[in-house]
């Protein structure tokens, strides 16, 4: 697959149209009693790229990823990727489809070793069948496969010397990596990060970081949710900014950071108007 | 005191036919609660679905027993897609309630006098072991093991018990080193990351609760198999609590963790009763008891047994919280 490292030149509105995009969003709306928390009119996700989904807490990030990955249903809305619906489609179809999330609270499945974690990653296991699974032959060249696939991301991800561990005993930071080398077991298309930095310590990060931008260049698009704006900086292509459930603002971390309504957004629209009563 | 008598009898009881029934209806637990995270608490009621599918047919219908046998497989698979369907959705501690409902209901149906025509109420069904024993290959009078006699029906069903035991528990064994069985804890881990990962976690879980479920039924038909009566008393919750104490002193989702288990747990509980009954015995020749009365008497050494288990439970949680197979650092990261 060919990378494309140019520059992006998307219009930097909120919704603009992206040629190829691979996932578009048309009036998603989910709401929580009287709070609504999610309302996308209209929003494309570049294929091929990192983009980034910035906003203050309780914009509706984790909202809309839980939405788009089938985790929870919206009250209206449909939203396509490559092209074909995934209304209704439930969490594990549209793994299998290849958008492949990680979560905010990383889960790891403690109680499993390493390569176990990442053995269950791979598609169409033979052995995953419960006829199959009785008669190992069956299964035992495919999964011989699938642990020398498991092996070569263990030590892409700098784990291979923990595989036989229980993943629980693994730090914070190396959970998160973990977590981003399961989810690369499915061979995902596309892979919705949650926060991955948060709770990392400052010498993982950049490991981290160098992890994100070859699953771009190995031809992988990127949505990530994150609050460290250090790392938005350096690796995104493209920024989405959202604010009480509304995309509010799309565009490089330059347009982006100029753009008022954002800075309205995470500092209130009076920031810089004395508000003071000593008048 | 006979202690040659109070120790075979104790061992005989850890390794009878109703013990291999205790062993399977847990085996089938651990499927459910060990291996997928499923937490079971009607799996008498899996007992009692496969107690009744054999002796119904067989008492009131004169059924050749292969179709009962069958019928055993069809309603607990039945019942287990009834428990699926209606809480596999909803979050674990629904299917807590649900399957001791249920359990329940099945239960007290079996007991009703509505259906005494069928089920034989509180008297229950007898009369439907005979094709047992007519393939039963062992002579009537049986064997002595030490000084506790066996007869030839129960030798019979102990030796074929034991035998379809290994069976199960060498398929439990090898599901659950497979790809499948990593499904399985995955789920028991987290659910939603399996699902993330594309596994379609209902249908494991119904899967699970399936196997479980026959597992369960088949060990519900060795008891009333032993008892030569099926009656909805054994059904009751407290087997199933049973099954719950077995699992984790044998070892949580380890196979030989419900056999081991069993055996300590019916052992202990035998050794403890049958000890304090010839302690307390009383005859016409010999008026005064081993034990002082004031202490313990004929009328209330009975439920000292269960107490006795209950302190060595405890004792065996606290000092190894792991069981005698389980991992002990499978117990160390304990999330939920």
């Amino acid at each position: 697959m060919s990378t494309d490292t140019s520059p992006v030149s998307f219009p930097s509105v909120p919704g603009s149209h992206k040629p190829d995009a691979i996932l578009v969003v048309d009036n998603v709306t989910r709401s929580f009693g009287g709070l609504t928390a999610v309302n996308v009119a209209h929003l494309e996700i570049p294929r091929r790229r990192i983009t980034a989904l910035i906003g203050p807490n309780g914009a509706g990030k984790t909202t809309l990823f839980n939405l788009l990955t089938g985790f929870d249903e919206p009250d209206t809305g449909e939203w396509k990727f490559n092209g074909l619906s995934l209304g209704g489609v439930p969490a594990y179809k549209v793994a299998r489809r290849g958008m492949v999330r990680t979560f905010q609270l990383t889960k790891a499945l403690s109680r499993m070793t390493i390569i176990d974690n990442m053995r269950l990653g791979a598609r169409n296991q033979r052995g995953e069948s419960v006829w199959r699974g009785i008669i190992r032959p069956a299964w035992a060249s495919q999964e011989q496969e699938i642990t020398q696939k498991a092996q070569d991301l263990l030590e892409r991800f700098n784990l291979a010397h923990m595989r036989d561990e229980l993943a629980g005993s693994l730090s914070g930071g190396q959970r998160k990596l973990l977590e981003m080398a399961r989810a690369l077991m499915v061979e995902p298309e596309m892979v919705m990060l949650d926060e991955p930095m948060a709770g990392v310590n400052p010498a993982l990060k950049q490991s981290l970081l160098q992890h994100i931008k070859v699953l771009q260049d190995e031809g992988r698009t990127v949505l990530f949710v994150e609050h460290d704006m250090d790392m938005v900086r350096e690796i995104s292509d493209w920024i989405i900014v959202m604010a009480q459930g509304e995309v509010i603002a799309e565009g490089t971390f330059e347009d982006v950071g100029s753009n008022p309504a954002v800075v309205d957004a995470y500092l209130g629209s009076h920031h810089d108007v004395d508000l003071g009563d000593h008048a | 005191m006979n202690w040659g008598l109070i120790l075979s009898n104790s061992f005989y009881t850890a390794i009878s036919a109703n013990a291999i029934a205790y062993m399977l209806v847990a085996t089938g637990l651990n499927v459910h609660f060990g291996y997928t995270g499923l937490l079971n608490f009607g799996q008498a009621g899996f007992a009692a679905v496969g107690a009744y599918s054999l002796s119904i047919p067989i008492s009131r219908f004169n059924w050749p027993w292969p179709c009962a046998v069958l019928l055993v497989i069809v309603s607990a698979v039945g019942l287990a897609l009834l428990l699926g369907f209606t809480t596999l959705r909803l979050r674990a501690d629904y299917l807590a309630i649900v399957t001791i409902a249920v359990a329940e209901i099945i239960r007290l149906s079996l007991n009703s006098v509505r259906f005494t025509w069928l089920t034989g109420g509180n008297d229950g069904l007898q009369g439907f072991t005979s094709f047992m024993e007519k393939i039963n290959p062992f002579p009537q009078q049986g064997i002595w093991l030490w000084k506790q006699k066996i007869d030839g029906y129960r030798l019979w069903l102990l030796v074929s018990g034991w035998i379809l035991l290994m069976v199960v528990a060498t398929i439990v064994y090898l599901l659950m080193r497979s790809p499948w069985g990593r499904v399985l804890r995955s789920i028991r881990e987290d659910e939603d990351a399996a699902r993330s990962l594309g596994k379609n976690v209902f249908a494991y879980k119904m899967q699970s609760l399936m196997i479980g479920g026959v597992i369960g039924a088949i060990g519900g038909v060795w008891l009333v198999l032993d008892k030569q009566s099926s009656q909805p008393g054994d059904f009751a919750t407290t087997f199933t609590f049973f099954s719950y104490t077995i699992i984790i002193l044998g070892g949580v989702a380890r196979v030989k963790g419900p056999v081991i288990g069993t055996m300590i747990f019916l052992f202990v509980i035998q050794l403890v009763d049958i000890s304090l009954q010839q302690a307390t015995k009383t005859t016409p020749s010999d008026p005064t008891p081993l034990l002082p009365t004031w202490l313990i008497d004929q009328n209330n050494y009975a439920q000292l047994r269960f107490m006795v288990a209950g302190f060595a439970l405890a004792a065996l949680v606290v000092f190894r919280p792991q069981g005698i197979f389980g991992d002990k650092r499978e117990q160390a990261f304990d999330v939920h």
